[in-house]
């Protein structure tokens, strides 16, 4: 019975094929918020916001940070088509670390020229970094 | 008929010249291997992109947007992808004709020029609004988003009303073709659908929803869309380059291969010549004494 809870999953990225395989659950960010797919999911393109990629296979649980593309999601199948992906492995924590005190300085000293929405993804994409290394 | 020492120095410049395009032809015949590789591991990622756009807009015909239509002013953007370096054949002046000779005015074009190349032999009749020509040698995703983002804007402040790509779309190592195309307003047509069982399928099964809505969907994956296929452009230009240069260079080994067989003759045939002639002046000096 456990076999018919997995769908297939494909997470492709402009260079290559990231991920590939058989999993039973799948959640992310959307611009809509949070969600967690199962198999047997209505059909929904989405797209991604950044943050934390979680992928539950039958031997357990993988991470990526996940900053920038769109899914599709269709009954057995989820395709990811992501714009930017990395694993926890791939992840510099000095640079995120620093982008995150940047994005914050940005946030804080608000003029009315600051691109708060920018600053704003800049602090998502390294606060999902971070989470991911640790 | 040239003298011996002057054909010995003319097949040993041909010689070293033969060398150097070797050379060439073994440098481009190795990255061509890998620029292959890379177009065809983004041929994915593309394929699923223009999927799920073309299904959005089949759905959405009526839909009032501002990516799908052209702005008021009459200005064209061409994004012209060359390469850095000649020796390509006619890799580079193939693209450029696209422009010169087509349908597309000369005053109201805006260049935006990924390679030396192409930058050079457009700059005199058009305006050049920006050059990236670094990035062709390493092109990566990041690089495309950032003059989608350029080209992007200028399109939503008006100042151009249509975006074009100039490209050499790889076919496979032997067959490159020039190719423009029209990138905004986006355009699908209903049949190009190539694999068209794939759509039926999808069609049968339940619909697909989006969130959010159409509009903004579109919104979000226009550019997304773009710049994959800005990127696409860049990594098939590559490959491209790579196959032309390589046959250039193998053709430019085997005229060289064959001038240095000529030279070849005709040096035998003057050293051949000289010692006839030095005999027979022997003879006719022994001759002359006896």
């Amino acid at each position: 019975m456990a076999d018919n809870n997995l769908f297939t999953l494909r997470i492709i990225t402009p260079d290559r094929v990231f991920y590939e395989g058989e999993a039973s659950m799948v959640e992310f960010n959307t611009t809509e918020g949070e969600i967690g797919i199962y198999k047997q999911h209505v059909p929904t393109t989405v797209i991604v916001s950044p943050g934390i990629l979680t992928i539950t296979e039958e031997g357990g649980t993988k991470e990526a940070a996940l900053h920038a593309g769109f899914a599709e999601i269709l009954q057995d199948e989820v395709v990811i088509l992501a714009e930017i992906i990395e694993w926890p492995g791939e992840i510099d924590a000095g640079r995120a670390e620093a982008a995150k005190e940047r994005a914050e300085e940005r946030l804080r000293s608000k003029t009315p020229e600051t691109d708060v929405l920018r600053a704003e993804t800049a602090l998502q994409r390294a606060l999902a970094r971070i989470h991911v290394i640790k | 008929m040239a003298s011996m020492r002057d054909i010995k120095r003319r097949k040993g410049s041909i010689q070293s010249t033969q060398q150097i395009t070797k050379a060439m032809k073994l440098v481009s015949t190795v990255k061509l291997q890998r620029a292959k590789q890379n177009a065809e591991k983004s041929g994915n990622y593309f394929h699923c992109m223009y999927d799920t756009v073309s299904s959005i807009l089949k759905r959405t015909k009526n839909l009032d947007h501002k990516y799908l239509k052209s702005g008021a002013s009459g200005k064209k953007a061409v994004i012209v992808i060359t390469s850095n370096r000649g020796l390509a054949g006619g890799y580079n002046s193939n693209v450029v004709k696209l422009i010169t000779r087509g349908e597309l005015a000369e005053e109201d074009l805006a260049v935006y020029a990924i390679g030396k190349k192409g930058k050079e032999a457009l700059q005199r009749q058009y305006e050049i609004k920006a050059d990236y020509s670094d990035i062709i040698d390493e092109p990566v995703y990041v690089d495309a988003m950032a003059i989608c983002k350029e080209v992007l804007e200028a399109f939503s402040k008006g100042e151009i009303s249509e975006i074009y790509l100039a490209y050499t779309a790889f076919k496979n190592t032997v067959v490159h073709v020039p190719t423009l195309l029209k990138l905004l307003p986006v355009e699908i047509n209903g049949e190009e659908a190539p694999e068209g069982s794939g759509e039926d399928a999808q069609s049968s099964r339940a619909p697909m929803n989006f969130e959010p809505e159409d509009e903004e969907a579109l919104n979000l994956l226009i550019p997304k869309y773009i710049t994959s296929l800005i990127y696409g452009g860049m990594i098939e230009a590559v490959a491209s380059e790579n196959g032309a240069r390589m046959q250039a260079m193998d053709s430019a080994t085997s005229n060289a291969e064959e001038m240095i067989d000529h030279l070849t003759l005709m040096y035998n045939r003057a050293r051949q010549g000289s010692i006839t002639q030095e005999l027979t002046e022997i003879i006719a000096g022994a001759n002359a004494i006896s």
